[in-house]
């Protein structure tokens, strides 16, 4: 009983690590950092509403273009 | 609550849910096929019983003694990961860096494996149980609803809308089981990387507002500011899946790019 429940709490971090970190850890960093800023900023109005969504974008770019690395290539003439 | 941002709720969650369960569907069917339904649709019926237990089980603790802050921020940051990880995954297939999910060749792939299996005879098939299906379509299932049971109670818990959250995903449970059932076979049809696109917008504008309205910002208009964070998103998402599409690599570009690297 106590086996089956350790390897229970086993399966379930391994999942959590890979929902939260897995190949993307630029992007748990992030949500980080947007943590951290939106606490930096409690209390305000425009100034969080309008920084939090674009620090969101960035970093969601910047993830995006490190997962372009292994692309596809593409016929020429298209 | 106001009724945009329950709507959005329930969207989300039911996208999600769709997706996944679609996905869940492909095994359980693949299961079904090769080793015998009985043992696939026990496998999976199993499963969502699990996963109905822990909404209850995580889900109703949570809305009761964390408080609402607290719990907002920590929802937030969950669904801003997750969110976040499907909208670039959307981006990149969208834009041509990834390939799409293909759930025929999952179907095919998951058949032959099956098959392969020297106790997967047909005479024992015949016979009814099968411990390999009923494993395959579990873990099938399991595995993708874990994923929706975090977004259920996610969002349920921070908006104190669990019993909605659950039942928006209940809905798509249902209502994939019963167009597998009419159909019998995966669903390669349904628009996966659409849903999941929508679906990421949503989980990112919700995980944005949740992260900043527990840390203490105040959102102009309030709840409304939600659909104004969809917005703002699906915009994003177009002028990223541009900009990568622009990025693509033509091929003589990447064969000097492989030639530069050697």
């Amino acid at each position: 009983m106590t086996d089956a429940v350790a390897r229970a709490v086993c399966w379930f971090g391994r999942f959590l690590w890979d929902f939260v970190i897995g190949d993307t850890p630029e992007l748990a960093l992030a949500t980080g950092v947007i943590v951290a800023v939106a606490f930096l900023l409690d209390g305000s109005e425009w100034l969080g509403a309008t920084l939090l969504p674009l620090l969101a974008a960035g970093f969601l770019l910047a993830s995006t273009l490190r997962g372009r690395r292994r692309a596809p290539s593409r016929p020429t003439g298209r | 609550m106001h009724t945009s941002s329950t709507l959005v709720l329930v969207l989300a969650v039911f996208g999600a849910s769709l997706v996944e369960m679609v996905e869940a569907l492909t095994l359980v069917v693949a299961a079904g096929v090769s080793r015998g339904w009985r043992s696939a649709l026990e496998g999976a019926a199993a499963a969502v019983v699990v996963l109905a237990v822990l909404v209850l089980a995580v889900g109703v603790p949570l809305i009761r003694y964390v408080p609402i802050d607290a719990l907002r921020v920590i929802v937030g940051a969950l669904l801003l990961v997750l969110g976040l990880g499907w909208l670039r995954k959307a981006i990149l297939r969208s834009s041509g860096h990834k390939a799409p999910h293909d759930e025929d060749k999952i179907y095919d792939e998951t058949v032959a494996e099956l098959r392969a299996d020297p106790s997967a005879a047909p005479a024992r098939r015949a016979k009814g149980r099968d411990p390999v299906g009923f494993v395959v379509a579990f873990k099938g299932v399991f595995l993708e609803g874990t994923e929706v049971v975090l977004i259920v109670i996610s969002l349920g818990a921070a908006q104190h809308r669990l019993g909605l959250a659950a039942l928006a995903a209940g809905a798509a449970v249902v209502l994939v089981t019963i167009v597998g059932v009419i159909v019998s076979r995966q669903l390669s049809e349904v628009p996966e990387n659409t849903i999941k696109t929508v679906v990421g917008i949503m989980l990112s504008s919700f995980g944005v507002f949740w992260v900043g309205e527990g840390a203490g910002v105040r959102w102009p208009g309030s709840d409304l500011a939600i659909p104004v964070l969809v917005g703002f998103f699906l915009v994003v998402f177009f002028a990223y899946t541009t900009l990568l599409r622009a990025l693509l690599p033509t091929a003589p570009d990447a064969v000097a790019e492989e030639a530069a690297a050697a």
